[in-house]
This record gives structure tokens, C-alpha cells and sequence, in this order.
């Protein structure tokens, strides 16, 4: 046979295994608005950057009459390419060859591409679409999942690991996502959840939709599994694509820097953003676009707990990431769901060299019995943990309010904090005003002739003592108090100068943090 | 730090919905009003209650396999009453209280939901 018989022979081959499912099995993909999982590659990666690994993967079924079947790369097609010129290793799962069902070569060849990005020391991108375990592969359908889960955590704080929801996604196979740093899912498209809306309702007796159980919406608002919701599958890949200019290869790097940018400050203008009564509402999101460059700002789970604002934006064209009170929601307080979301933020910050930038303006903890008994004690620890554990530069601006556990929470100098910043707007006090003066002030106030009178009176003292930046400063806890315009300029400099920064905790093989 | 549970009143008028505004609530926190808005979880959480140790309830959904009891029967902390069938375990359900038997809500073959009262004591 020459040479030209051999390379019509792997086209032959190849345009076999490219095909997938088969015409009727992408028409159905299609049908329902999905792309298929080569297109989906295609979409996320530069052009013609992609090269594929084993595509004659043939799988290893040999029950069930499988060993008659062909599957065209087992049901899932990996490989390598760039995202803006930054390498990643991908892979996807094909829905239309045999459902997308995890097989024991299907898994192999995950699990290969993984190990191929921790030695590379490049970011995985995962795109799971997928009916689930292979049942007529058993166990070995079972050990795949577990040796998927095992390189997750492996990986975990090595390189970044990127989850994709473009379809079901269902019982065990919601763990691999689950382990990974970012979960991104698409309206009407993901479906994750440990048992079906099926099950719930032969075991249970009550029926819900699988949107309503397990769909993009409930995952982004109430469970808290997806980090990044979008309404289009190209929504989607924007936003992977925005997610790797900000995050670094691997936990040895540092983020690609950009041309440093103004904020637009005609338009997020810091005078004219916050009210000065701490009762007010305003949107937190318009002072971290006041400070960042090009006034850009990519938050993370902007549905999911947002009385706390999480996400990247550039500070003189290096990333940081910010975590800021949000007193447009639920008075931007800290409860178990928003413990819960800046701790692990606070945690992939530090795991991969980004400056965190928090800003304060919170009243506490959310009162509740219903919080008490959701374990906001446990929950609420994670965020002291983190920042406390946390070696990157962390630079707190106090904007307003910042009472009792919530202020030694939002990383004050306790924590070790490297800068913290007032405003002079800021309140640093044990407790809000009302509070405290009831309870310093009790007997003075039940024993006057006028209670009213005297309780106003004692919250007026209280508050023009205490309500303010200066006792905190006084005894060192706050650096500076600079004025709001000056708030820029302050994360500037601190950034430059703690750019060498090296802290090392205690040797330990590692800690029990409260999860 | 003081103890006073939170309560939410409305401020928003039909006016303010007709004009799209965001309709803020108040939220009382350490008896400081706060202006804001609310998350639809917070909005969905359901009052707590005091349990009652004279009403039996399913602590798992499950299927009726048989009932040892009858109304008026008096019975004691521990006592079986019935078993209940659930996630492919049979599960003997016990008095929680000594006390008789008011009402029995279910009979055996029956499908109950979790939390649904199945038991009552006088």
C-alpha cells in the first residue's frame, strides 16, 4: 500500500470517528439548541488552534453485545489549543454518541488529557453533556468517575480547573464539576442534580421539572453549584474566555498583566456613589468599577448570595480579586451562603498569586434562627479562615459601617491584613450605634423621665464618639484614612510595593478548615 | 452583641412597582432600619415552629407496611407503633412519648410525605 492509500485510509478513518453519532443523533443535539461538542470546542478555542488526542479510541464494553458497537472516539473528544494565545487543555463530552455515557476508555481518555495539563502546568477545560454512567460497563463505568474525582483534587490549587454544564449532568457526575474552581451553566441547557425529578417522584411522591430541581437558574441562585450563568452557549464561551485573560496558568504564575487603563470616573464618580447615613442603600459593584481600570469588573456568582460581590477586575493592569459587602442586598450582611462564597474566592485567590482587594460597609451577621441552625457559626468561620490563612497582598478599604464580628471578619489588621484604608465615612465600632447605646446606656434610659428622649440622646453621644474611623486609627488598626477619590491611588501603591511579597505559614501538612 | 430577631416591612407602594423601581424593603438589624432589597432564597424561607411531641410526623417518605396500634391504646416511650417502608429499609417507627393514642391518619399500604402527620397523641 504507498503512502497515498495509508493517508486516504486515515481520512477514511478519521471522517469516521468526526462524525460522532451520526447525522440523526446531532440533528436531535441541535433541535434542542445545543451545539455539539466539537463546535463547542471550536467555539471556545482560537482558530485552528486545536489538536485532538485519541480520536481512534475505540471503547473496552464487552458485555451486552457491546463489543459489536462502535463509538466514534468513545463519546468524548479531547485535546489541547488557546483561549487569546494562553494554552489549555480541553475536553467535551459527545451527547450524540451513545448519550455521552462514561465508559472506561471514555474516562481514560479525560483522565489522560488531566494528567497531560498538571504536567504541562496549563489550565482543563471540561464540557460535560452526558446521560452518565455507562451502565453496561459496571463498575468500570464507576472506577472511571473515581479515578475523574481523584486528579480533580490532585489538581485542585495547581492549575485552574474549569467546568462546563452543557447538558445533563447527573448523579455522580456532578462531582467532578463540583471539585473544580469554576462551574459555568446556560439557561435551559445544564441539568445537574444527584437523583432526577423521576426518581423524587416514585421514592418521594413529589413532582418537580428537572429546571426546577437542578436546572441553570436554581444552580445559580439557590444552590450556589454554578459560578457563571448565561443565556446563550456563546454567552458562555465569552465568558471562559474573559475568565482565563484574568486568571494565571497555573499556581506558579502570575496573571497576564494588561496596558493599565482610567477608570471612567465621569460615570463612577466615588463623591457621589455612597450615601454618608448608613442606612442607605447603593450598589457596591459602581465602586469597584470607580477604582478599576477601564471601570471593568467580571464577578463571580453575581445570582447565588449577593449581600457579598465576588470577582476579578485590573488594578493598574495587574488582576485582583474583589470581595465587597453589598448593601444594596439584604443590607449586605454575612450569613452562611455569603460566608460560604467569599471564603472559597478568598481561597482560589491566594492559591493562585491574586491581590484580593475587600471593601467594607456591613451591620453583621444576619439574625435568624434559621441561619443559627443552617450552622452560620461553621459557615461563618470559613471567612476567618481564609483570610487568615490567605498570603497574597490583601488591602481593605472600610467604606462605612463596619460593626462587631463582621468588621474582624471582612480582613481587618487582625487578620493580617497588609493595608487597611478608612474612609471617613467609615464606622468602626463594636456595634451599630443603636445597639450599643441600649446596652451601655440601659439604666440611664429605663430610669429617665423620658426614655425616648434619653435614648436618642445616648445613641447621639454614642455616635458622634464612636461612629467614626479615628478610635480604630487611633490604636493602629486602620493605616490611613484617606478621602474616597483617594481610593485608587491607595490600591495602586499598595499593589506595587507588596508585588515581592512572601509570607509562609507554619509547615503543616494541611489545615482542617470548618467545611 | 444583643439578640433581637430581624423583621422585614415593606416600603414599596404600587406606584414605585409601576415605575420599575426597585422596591425596597427594611430590614432590621441590631435595631438599625436598613434600606434594601431582599434575595428571593431569604423570601422563601419558612418560619420556624416548635415541635410538637403529640403530633407523629414521617421522617422520611416512605410506604405503610404495617400498623401496631390502634386508637385510644395506650402506649409507651419506645413502644413500636408502625413500620414504615423507605429507601428499600423498613423502618420501625417508636413513640416518642408515653401518652394514648388520639388518631391514626393513615392505614398500611399507604404512601406518606415526609413531615406528614401520621400519629396523633391526646
Amino acid at each position: 500500500m504507498g503512502l497515498k492509500r495509508k493517508t486516504a485510509d486515515l481520512k477514511k478513518r478519521m471522517r469516521e470517528a468526526i462524525r460522532g453519532g451520526g447525522s440523526q443523533a446531532i440533528k436531535k443535539q441541535k433541535a434542542i439548541g445545543k451545539k455539539t461538542a466539537r463546535e463547542r470546542i471550536l467555539s471556545i478555542l482560537d482558530a485552528k488552534s486545536f489538536h485532538e488526542y485519541d480520536l481512534f479510541v475505540e471503547h473496552a464494553g464487552r458485555d451486552f453485545d457491546m463489543d459489536k458497537k462502535y463509538l466514534p472516539g468513545d463519546g468524548v473528544i479531547t485535546g489541547t489549543g488557546t483561549i487569546s494565545g494562553h494554552p489549555v487543555c480541553i475536553y467535551a463530552q459527545d451527547f450524540t454518541v451513545a448519550g455521552g455515557s462514561l465508559g472506561w476508555m471514555h474516562a481514560k481518555k479525560i483522565t489522560k488529557i488531566m494528567d497531560h495539563a498538571m504536567k504541562l502546568k496549563i489550565p482543563i477545560i471540561g464540557i460535560n453533556d452526558s446521560g452518565g454512567a455507562r451502565i453496561q460497563e459496571g463498575v468500570n463505568a464507576l472506577a472511571g468517575y473515581g479515578e475523574i474525582f481523584y486528579r480533580n483534587t490532585q489538581a485542585s490549587g495547581v492549575i485552574p480547573q474549569i467546568s462546563v454544564i452543557l447538558g445533563p449532568c447527573a448523579g455522580g457526575a456532578v462531582y467532578s464539576p463540583a471539585l473544580t474552581d469554576f462551574v459555568f451553566v446556560v439557561d435551559g441547557v445544564s441539568k445537574m442534580f444527584i437523583t432526577g425529578p423521576e426518581v423524587i417522584k416514585t421514592v418521594l411522591g413529589e413532582e418537580i421539572s428537572m429546571e426546577e430541581l437542578g436546572g441553570a437558574r436554581v444552580h445559580s441562585e439557590i444552590t450556589g453549584n454554578s459560578h457563571f450563568y448565561a443565556a446563550t452557549e456563546e454567552e458562555c464561551f465569552d465568558q471562559i474566555k474573559s475568565l482565563i485573560s484574568y486568571i494565571p496558568w497555573n499556581n506558579e504564575k502570575k496573571a497576564a498583566t494588561f496596558p493599565k487603563k482610567p477608570p471612567k470616573t465621569k460615570q463612577f464618580n466615588l463623591d457621589e456613589i455612597i450615601p454618608t447615613d448608613p442606612r442607605q442603600p447603593y450598589d457596591v459593584r459602581d465602586v469597584i468599577r470607580a477604582v478599576s481600570d477601564d471601570s471593568e469588573f467580571f464577578e463571580i456568582q453575581e445570582l447565588f448570595a449577593a449581600n457579598i460581590v465576588i470577582g476579578f477586575a485590573r488594578i493598574s493592569g495587574q488582576t485582583v480579586g474583589f470581595v465587597a459587602n453589598q448593601p444594596l442586598v439584604l443590607a449586605g450582611v454575612l450569613d452562611v451562603d455569603s460566608s460560604d462564597k467569599a471564603a472559597r474566592f478568598i481561597r482560589y485567590c491566594d492559591a493562585f498569586n491574586i491581590p484580593i482587594v475587600t471593601l467594607v460597609d456591613l451591620p453583621g451577621y444576619l439574625p435568624g434562627i434559621d441561619q443559627e441552625h443552617a450552622g452560620v457559626i461553621r459557615h461563618g468561620a470559613k471567612m476567618l479562615y481564609a483570610y487568615s490563612e490567605a498570603t497574597v497582598p490583601k488591602i481593605t478599604v472600610i467604606m462605612r459601617k463596619a460593626y462587631g464580628g463582621g468588621y474582624i471578619a471582612m480582613c481587618s489588621h487582625h487578620l493580617r491584613a497588609d493595608f487597611v484604608a478608612a474612609w471617613p465615612t467609615a464606622e468602626i465600632a463594636v456595634m451599630g450605634p443603636e445597639g450599643a447605646a441600649n446596652i451601655i446606656f440601659r439604666n440611664e434610659i429605663k430610669n429617665a423621665e423620658n426614655p425616648d428622649e434619653m435614648r436618642k440622646q445616648k445613641i447621639k453621644e454614642y455616635k458622634e464618639k464612636f461612629a467614626n474611623p479615628y478610635v480604630a486609627a487611633a490604636y493602629g488598626y486602620v493605616d490611613a484614612v484617606v478621602e474616597p477619590y483617594e481610593t485608587r491611588n491607595f490600591l495602586i501603591h499598595s499593589l506595587e510595593i507588596s508585588s515581592l511579597k512572601a509570607e509562609k505559614g507554619p509547615n503543616k501538612k494541611h489545615g482542617i478548615p470548618p467545611f | 452583641m444583643s439578640n433581637q430577631s430581624n423583621s422585614v416591612m415593606s416600603e414599596s407602594t404600587d406606584k414605585q412597582a409601576a415605575n420599575n423601581k426597585p422596591s425596597y424593603k427594611t430590614l432590621l438589624i441590631e435595631n438599625i432600619k436598613y434600606r434594601t432589597l431582599l434575595t428571593e432564597k431569604y423570601k422563601r424561607k419558612k418560619p420556624w415552629e416548635k415541635k410538637n411531641d403529640k403530633l407523629l410526623t414521617a421522617f422520611i417518605p416512605g410506604t405503610v407496611k404495617e400498623i401496631f396500634v390502634k386508637t385510644g391504646k395506650k402506649v409507651k416511650e419506645g413502644e413500636k407503633l408502625l413500620v414504615l417502608e423507605a429507601m428499600k429499609m423498613e423502618n420501625d417507627i417508636l413513640s416518642p412519648i408515653n401518652g394514648t393514642i388520639k388518631a391514626i391518619n393513615i392505614k398500611a399500604g399507604d404512601r406518606v410525605a415526609k413531615n406528614e402527620l401520621i400519629i396523633e397523641f391526646a
